[in-house]
């Protein structure tokens, strides 16, 4: 129990996937305009975190028990380029209004270094099942909690006031980079 | 070695046949009816996404015309032409387009009259926000600083003599300069209205004559003398309706401030004006 809670702490806070260890960048700052699209990008990343991890840790078992772990990152990639197919699906036919909200940043979930992340670091760490898919689970969590945090902030910056120079991206990032610094705030933080 | 390649394929291609089955299973269970014809009606549609229907692109109107939410003549930019292709496709008739062009109604007759200097950022949307809302007497008129222009995605803007000259053959009426102008003056009217009345202002006659060498004093003599009845003043301004005027050009002749002119210069049209409103 106390492991979960630490890859929890760690995977949400301490080494939270956006903001320290930036992964997952692309669809942080592509999809973080509304809070309500930053909610549901965050929920599709986390159950498609969960299920990668879920699954490619049972595929890096078969991986080891061939012998063949150079085959890791392609194999991986298939896996959750197809969880994330069955994620689109179910959008579009459960959530037709959430689809086109999210647009091209759905598929891009493939491409998501945060979930290839996440499957690989699990591999790293050496994590047994259980491990992996709450690693998984809290990083997406941490994930969401980034997005929304930052779509928030973004939404009441379009209120604001900003020299013409820095609207749109520029002023983005740069409270991209201060919402990180908030986030440093955490490392060293250690549960075990 | 060649076990290693053995396992290799075997793995990966069981994979991906695994996945794909799956996949080709979920897509007959999550399986979404969509009208066939959404997509040749997005292809005839002129894909600029501007905006000009009201809706949020090109897609999301075909899709409100197939549900039956916009009218099929909805695309202001397309016309009478993409009309008749989505009616074609929808198999209905295309009805009638009006097309609709940006005009601003202001001839920059005020220019030289100012109240203060401005030198700031040269936009209007800087220029507003500054107190009176313009740096000219008139407070109705066209700053000329070109925000309309940014927004205008046809090239149909340009500001010439410090007004800005909408080009009515680029024009295509989406509408984007008259929601961006700050000031208002640009507004929708029909391409094939005979005349215009370029101006804004909606001050008293006495202001006018001191902000503008030009502008509209709400004399009414247009309206007076007009046959069909098609100009009405309202608010020291005088409007025309299309639909009645018939380009006579007598409101040309007695308009006192040389304001109303007949589209495009183009001299007044020889037909008697006579509707036979009184019999």
């Amino acid at each position: 129990m106390e492991t979960i809670f630490a890859i929890a702490l760690g995977a949400i806070l301490v080494e939270n996937y956006v903001l320290v260890q930036f992964l997952g960048i692309c669809p942080f700052l592509g999809v973080s305009k509304k809070s309500d699209t930053a909610i549901g990008m965050g929920l599709a990343v986390i159950f498609v975190m969960a299920l990668a991890s879920a699954v490619t840790y049972l595929v890096q078992q078969l991986l080891i028990l061939l012998d063949i772990t150079y085959m890791q990152t392609i194999a991986f990639i298939l896996v959750i380029a197809t969880l994330v197919q069955l994620v689109e699906m179910f959008l579009q036919k459960a959530m037709p209004a959430l689809y086109t909200a999210l647009g091209v940043y759905l598929p891009l979930i493939t491409t998501n270094c945060a979930v290839l992340g996440s499957a690989v670091l699990n591999t790293q760490e050496g994590y047994n099942f259980i491990e992996s898919v709450a690693y998984g689970t809290f990083a997406g969590v941490g994930f969401t909690l980034a997005i929304v945090l930052f779509a928030n902030v973004r939404e009441r910056q379009e209120f604001c006031k900003c020299p013409k120079a820095f609207e749109g991206i520029p002023i983005a990032l740069v409270s991209a980079s201060l919402l990180a610094l908030c986030f440093m705030g955490f490392s060293g933080l250690k549960v075990w | 070695m060649t076990t290693v390649i053995v396992y290799s394929v075997a793995l990966l291609g069981g994979m991906g046949v695994l996945f794909g089955l799956i996949l080709a299973l979920a897509s007959q269970v999550f399986k979404v009816e969509t009208d066939e014809r959404l997509e040749p009606m997005t292809e005839a549609l002129p894909g600029a996404n501007c905006g000009g229907c009201g809706f949020a692109g090109c897609g999301a109107f075909a899709s409100a015309v197939l549900e039956g939410k916009a009218p099929i003549n909805g695309c202001p930019v397309g016309g009478a032409p993409v009309a008749a292709k989505l009616a074609g496709i929808m198999g209905v008739e295309a009805g009638e387009t009006v097309r609709k062009v940006a005009q601003v109604r202001c001839t920059g007759g005020g220019h030289d009259k100012l109240r203060y200097q401005y030198v700031g950022i040269h936009d209007c949307e800087a220029a507003v926000r500054l107190p009176g809302g313009t740096p000219m007497l008139c407070s109705f008129g066209c700053l000329g600083m070109g925000t309309c222009v940014k927004y205008c995605k046809f090239d149909a803007l340009s500001i010439v003599d410090g007004v800005a000259k909408v080009d009515r053959e680029q024009c295509v009426g989406c509408g984007a300069c008259v929601a961006a102008c700050p000031k208002h003056v640009i507004s929708m009217v029909d391409y094939d209205c005979p005349i215009e009345i370029p101006c804004n202002s909606k001050a008293p006659g006495k202001e006018v004559t001191k902000a503008c060498s030009n502008g509209c004093i709400g004399c009414n003599l247009c309206a007076k003398f007009c046959e069909a009845k098609a100009i009405t003043v309202t608010d020291f301004l005088a409007s025309v309706d299309p639909a009645k005027c018939t380009g006579c050009g007598t409101c040309v002749a007695k308009c006192p401030r040389k304001l109303i002119s007949m589209v495009g210069g183009v001299a007044a049209v020889e037909e008697p004006a006579a509707p036979a409103a009184e019999g």
